[in-house]
């Protein structure tokens, strides 16, 4: 579904992004993991068109997105800081939102009504707590249904409830044959979700495995502690 | 760009520092023409605080609005919306939403008062001098993702064309005084839209007779029509210039 070929993003004189190649299909949930400031948001960035890449090819179905916007109608993003217009009404802002979308199809509430948001419909966005921003962020990642979910960190904020509901609808949509790219720095939360892992370190990509091939290379049956020893066969090999 | 610049006016007209704008414009000018003596002499005081505050006004709050809309910016470009619409839109709503206050705040007073020809050419020049400066604000802001880099670009830009400008004409008049200057000062004066603004409205007053062979001068120029749409043309230049440059940087900008 989304072809990555050659990715180069440079941020002054420091590369971010080293010839990075990727390809993901419907019905995969994908983590992007790695260390703070190896590229993962770059990366994700650079397939919403919010961070124009160097040199490299994106492609969404077999058509080049960079330079595009009309692509991004498929995409659900959901931002690891989502700061709204501090004045508006959490009911403004999901009524904007569809108003921008011009949306059509039918819309996906679950989220709204899972995270309890109706009753909260009338609060400025200014008064909400960081966690009730996430709700919302979350919620508006999956209002449109789109083919593709971007997700930066998504239960960072969240309260136990609120993760399992979203980590639950995530497994949902990818019943329903959709993408999710989801960052994290949780390795259990990774566990749960993910079918693939891709390993970015300094901009390169150390690895692209799936869960299994990671744990049986290793010997280890818990994620977290295979991946930190790959990471030091990685490292000092 | 209409459903952008929708939620931007919307955004703005509720925020209380648009609304202190209006009132201290209304205040000022209220005062003014209600203390003043009603002459020319209330037009002048009336130009001169619009050339000073309307310009600061919109280059200070413009940055200002630019860096607190960033994260929203950021949320509609993750849409299906157009790179150069988000930015058009964000534009003419802040500076019309600025605009509408100066409308409010010194065209009420006005229209009470003393409605004539100068006055409203002095309220088109505000509304102009807005658009100018909140182009240039935008300029400044997406030039840099620092926020306190582009406030002081800012009022470094405003700084220049507001005082440090008057000094540089004065030291080249002064320095070249040999010289017959009548055609390069015309020149100059194209190069900073508040003096465009200040010759605009100052010659529409009686009082410009009083100004000497260069008033004379600038009499014949400005007050011909030619002269009037040469000033409004160099007005225009000099927000569209910041303003697409400002959409060329943004087009390629990564957030």
């Amino acid at each position: 579904m989304i072809r990555i070929e050659n990715l180069e993003k440079s941020f002054g004189k420091l590369a971010v992004l080293k010839n990075v190649s990727l390809s993901f299909s419907a019905g995969e949930v994908v983590a992007l993991i790695g260390p703070n400031g190896s590229g993962k948001t770059t990366l994700i960035k650079s397939i919403l068109g919010l961070v124009i890449p160097d040199a490299g090819k994106i492609s969404l179905d077999g058509q080049n997105v960079l330079q595009g916007w009309e692509y991004r109608s498929q995409i659900g993003y959901m931002p690891q800081i989502g700061r709204y217009p501090e004045q508006m009404k959490i009911r403004q802002v999901f009524e904007m939102m569809k108003d921008l979308r011009s949306s059509t199809s039918q819309l996906d509430e679950e989220l709204i009504s899972n995270f309890g948001l109706e009753n909260l419909m009338e609060k400025r966005m200014g008064t909400l707590s960081g966690g009730t921003r996430q709700k919302v962020s979350a919620a508006l990642a999956f209002l449109f249904k789109p083919k593709l979910y971007i997700l930066d960190e998504p239960t960072a904020g969240l309260d136990p409830v609120a993760s399992e509901h979203l980590k639950n609808k995530i497994l949902k949509q990818k019943a329903q044959r959709s993408l999710t790219l989801v960052t994290s720095h949780n390795m259990s939360e990774v566990e749960e979700l993910a079918d693939r892992i891709v390993f970015l370190v300094d901009g390169v990509v150390k690895f692209n495995l799936s869960i299994a091939e990671i744990l049986n290379g290793t010997g280890e049956s818990r994620l977290g502690k295979a991946l930190a020893k790959r990471m030091e066969g990685e490292v000092y090999a | 760009m209409r459903k952008v610049l929708k939620y931007v006016i919307y955004d703005v007209l509720r925020s209380k520092m648009v609304i202190g704008y209006t009132v201290l414009l209304f205040a000022l000018c209220s005062g003014l023409y209600y203390l003043g003596s009603g002459d020319s002499k209330t037009t002048v005081s009336l130009l001169h605080i619009v050339l000073l505050v309307v310009p600061l006004m919109s280059i200070v709050f413009g940055t200002i609005h630019y860096y607190n809309s960033r994260e929203f910016i950021e949320l509609l470009m993750a849409q299906p919306i157009r790179r150069r619409r988000i930015l058009l839109g964000e534009y003419l709503g802040l500076s019309c939403s600025l605009a509408a206050a100066l409308i409010i705040g010194l065209g009420v007073p006005i229209l009470m008062w003393d409605i004539n020809e100068t006055s409203l050419y002095l309220l088109l020049v505000g509304v102009m001098l807005t658009f100018i400066f909140t182009a240039l604000a935008f300029l400044a802001s997406v030039r840099s993702s620092d926020k306190a880099k582009g406030i002081g670009t800012a009022l470094l830009m405003w700084f220049y064309f507001s005082i440090l400008y008057d000094g540089i004409v004065l030291w080249i008049l002064s320095s070249f005084s040999d010289y017959p200057l009548e055609k390069p000062v015309l020149f100059l004066t194209a190069l900073n839209p508040i003096d465009l603004g200040r010759v605009l409205v100052l010659l529409k007053l009686d009082t410009s007779a009083l100004m000497g062979y260069t008033g004379a001068l600038y009499q014949k120029f400005f007050g011909s029509g030619a002269g009037i749409a040469y000033s409004f043309v160099f007005l225009i230049v000099w927000m569209l210039i910041p303003l697409l440059w400002s959409l060329k940087i943004f087009s390629k900008k990564d957030m």
